[in-house]
């Protein structure tokens, strides 16, 4: 633990990331104002004492959606990254420990959804079941599922090759208890670094799925409605689009930091003194 | 006056001390050996005196290179080593780049001292002062074998026409006969260069070999230095004539009666196809057509150069691997590789070369160690923890190491560990991948000791598998030569030793280092 937090970017990229993560859970009990209060006599305030960020057109405090857009960000960025790896890793440790057959279909229905932009399954889902969170959930957890299949694919086949692999071949263990037993304990640094990146993405996914109406739907309101509301009076009030577009940014750029940080601090290749097996 | 200087040496890693206060001397055209074990500080050593001592590590004491201190500037530095010092290192692998050809290596190497760049002539007598013929160059480092990359790295080295050539232990990932080949192309350019050279191993002989004058290094410290015959002829000091002890190895007095035949292996072929989109390319014999048996107790030894598919044959054998065709009988059933019946698993096992890479870092000691015992069923938790104390201690180990992981042991120990979880299930063969080859040299004596040991005690049948015909003739009953996935030559180790027939045999003999001391 003491040796993540030496490295700068992890602990600034953590430090912001868990702000956020703080401000977004903290709204689920108190926002300094409802978000679904309307009151249209005070629209437009800019930063005052009352409301720190502000109002929006219909009066409703900025700061209030600000909290509780993050959370429904975080809330399906971070489920989608959930299905992504847990349907993604079984099958990229399958691919690695039966190998033949079983690799081949796995890596071209990798390639099959990789095919798929996010938006269009987006879009299929939202015909099929209508706009919503779970819609979101769906589409960019389906995007993710590849990454993690070949993520996991990647790293086990390295530790596929060494000889405490071997052993426990010799010690009778089947595939499936290899996989459970020696290949992922030792991808999980390599499954978290990507879960971390693969957050971000799902942050901005699902702000542009909000964005063109596929994702939350009001009340709720998420950082990707917040920019839908406000693109039409830009030019008038840009502080309204400016304040959920800056969110998205250091949201974002605290989860690349944060994963990047991760990646040093985990990868051990890029450690020094001690003897990991993919050294 | 001496060429290398080095005063009062020391190199620290924050409060760690991996080198402390070394002082040693390197005379123009002088052989200097530095000997020395793993986490001796011998590689330290060379770094610190080459400038390329790793990030986080601080040196103290002066070092001299030909009367001036090495330069502070990096620049100046890099100079100095492109101009005067050569380096070689031990992983050839690695050490070239695979996306170039050797010529435009060895090229890039010569034309920072030549500022008209280097003459395809230069190259040729480079290539051809190494041993290399002239179409080497156009070829890429992958399509070259171990020996001729670490040949193609000795070329880069001299292309500077160095004063100084430091060799950071060129041969351990070489074979025997290629080590041998590259040792005397070390010593026979120094002598015709007139070059110093800083020669550093753990392998006593090559350096006694190459060396007129060696150090030996020992946590940190060079405890002595002199002459080589008089360090390795009288050591001073006790470590030293450790060292040069387990140079020499004892076989064992008592060793099991040998019975019937255990194991056969009949006309066992193992082709890799070269498969593409559809067609098939031609297939890669790694073993062909091999038969052998081993008997109740016997220790049966497989010897050969890297490739000649005595790895490829051990793995068939204990089921990590299926023949293409022929097949193995092990106490009369028959079986082809990975469809070793069940029931026999628990009678063969294998002991795996590298101690590092056989041991999951996750997983405590006796999770690894216990492992196999699944094997056996029905076994309740207490009796599973008692087998595998009980195998700790016939290693030689502590059963209070159970609950710690591998990092945690040295070497020496791990290799212990892996003797310990090929043993739990109480097997009739084992079958030993170079089992001493990775380890220091002072503790290789030890654990060819116990595995003597353990055989005479369980009745065991070994099946070895090294290059190094030492070991084999000290642990062996029987000797099979292979070459090229065939076995060329069979018979008892002091007949196949003492009169070799084949030509590979001979070879192999021929390229045996000299005793030391």
């Amino acid at each position: 633990m003491r040796r993540l937090l030496q490295h700068p970017s992890l602990a600034f990229g953590l430090g912001a990331t868990l702000l956020f993560v703080i401000a977004g859970l903290a709204s689920l009990v108190w926002t300094p104002y409802p978000i679904e209060q309307i009151n249209v006599a005070r629209r437009f305030l800019g930063p005052s004492p009352e409301h720190w960020l502000g109002t929006d057109n219909l009066g409703r405090d900025m700061l209030a959606l600000v909290m509780s857009g993050t959370f429904t960000s975080f809330r399906i960025a971070a489920l989608s990254v959930l299905i992504g790896a847990g349907i993604g890793v079984p099958l990229g440790l399958a691919a690695a420990v039966w190998g033949g057959a079983v690799e081949w279909v796995v890596l071209r229905l990798t390639d099959f959804m990789f095919a798929f932009p996010a938006v269009i399954v987006a879009i299929l889902i939202a015909t099929l079941l209508g706009p919503g969170d779970a819609n979101a959930v769906i589409a960019i957890g389906i995007f993710n599922i590849p990454v993690f299949a070949r993520v996991a694919r990647g790293g086990a086949m390295s530790i596929n090759t060494l000889d405490f692999v071997a052993a426990a071949r010799l010690a009778g263990l089947g595939n499936a208890a290899i996989a459970l037993r020696h290949l992922l304990p030792n991808i999980t640094s390599l499954i978290i670094v990507q879960g971390t990146i693969q957050l971000s993405l799902g942050i901005l996914a699902e702000a542009g799925l909000s964005y063109i109406g596929l994702g939350t739907q009001p009340p709720a309101t998420s950082l990707g409605l917040m920019l839908r509301d406000a693109q039409g009076m830009f030019l008038v009030h840009p502080w309204l689009t400016i304040v959920p577009g800056l969110a998205i940014v250091f949201i974002v750029i605290a989860l690349n930091l944060a994963g990047d940080g991760l990646r040093d601090a985990l990868d051990p290749r890029l450690r020094q003194g001690t003897n990991d097996v993919l050294a | 006056m001496s060429l290398l200087e080095a005063q009062g040496l020391s190199v620290r890693f924050g409060t760690q001390e991996a080198v402390a206060d070394v002082t040693f001397s390197v005379a123009p055209g002088e052989r200097f050996g530095i000997i020395g074990e793993s986490g001796s500080g011998k590689t330290m050593t060379a770094l610190a005196v080459s400038g390329l001592l790793p990030e986080g590590a601080a040196s103290e004491g002066s070092i001299r290179f030909d009367g001036q201190p090495l330069p502070a500037n990096e620049r100046a530095m890099a100079r100095l080593r492109g101009k005067r010092i050569g380096m070689v290192f031990q992983e050839p692998m690695t050490a070239l780049n695979p996306l170039m050809r050797i010529g435009a290596q060895i090229a890039e190497a010569m034309s920072i001292n030549l500022p008209e760049g280097a003459s395809a002539d230069a190259v040729m007598a480079l290539l051809d002062e190494v041993g290399l013929a002239s179409l080497h160059a156009a070829r890429f480092p992958h399509q070259l074998s171990g020996g001729q990359r670490q040949r193609v790295m000795i070329a880069m080295a001299l292309a500077s026409e160095p004063d100084l050539l430091i060799a950071d232990e060129p041969t351990s990932a070489l074979d025997l006969i290629t080590q041998r080949r590259v040792l005397d192309l070390i010593a026979e350019i120094c002598e015709r260069r007139g070059m110093a050279l800083l020669f550093i191993s753990h392998d006593l002989r090559a350096v006694a070999a190459l060396c007129s004058r060696v150090a030996v290094m020992h946590g940190g410290r060079m405890i002595e230095s002199g002459e080589t015959g008089a360090v390795f002829g009288a050591p001073r000091e006790s470590y030293t004539r450790r060292l040069v002890a387990a140079t020499r190895l004892q076989r064992e007095a008592d060793e099991p009666a040998i019975g019937t035949v255990l194991l056969a292996a009949e006309a066992v072929t193992r082709d890799y196809a070269d498969r593409r989109w559809f067609r098939r390319g031609p297939a890669l014999r790694a073993v062909d057509g091999v038969s052998l048996s081993a008997r109740q107790g016997e220790c049966l030894a497989i010897v050969g150069p890297s490739g000649c598919g005595k790895t490829t044959l051990a793995r068939m054998l204990v089921g990590l691997d299926t023949a293409t065709s022929g097949s193995f009988r092990f106490e009369g059933r028959s079986y082809r590789g990975a469809d070793l019946p069940a029931e026999l698993r628990r009678d063969l096992s294998l002991v795996f070369q590298d101690p590092f890479g056989s041991f999951d870092p996750r997983l405590t000691v006796a999770h690894s160690v216990g492992e196999p015992l699944r094997l056996e069923h029905g076994l309740d938790p207490a009796t599973r923890r008692r087998r595998v104390e009980e195998a700790l201690v016939d290693v030689g180990l502590d059963a209070a190491m159970l609950d710690r992981y591998p990092h945690e042991f040295s070497g020496g120990q791990r290799q212990r560990l892996a003797i310990a979880r090929a043993l739990v299930t109480r097997p009739k063969l084992v079958v030993l991948d170079e089992p001493v080859s990775a380890l220091d040299v002072s503790v290789r004596g030890e654990v060819l000791a116990l595995l003597a040991r353990l055989r005479a005690e369980h009745g065991l049948t070994y099946v070895l598998i090294s290059h190094d015909l030492d070991m084999v003739r000290t642990m062996a009953d029987r000797v099979l030569v292979m070459e090229a996935g065939r076995i060329v030559e069979e018979g008892r180790p002091e007949d196949l030793f003492d009169t070799p027939r084949h030509r590979l045999t001979r070879e192999l003999v021929a390229a045996r280092l000299p005793d030391v001391g």
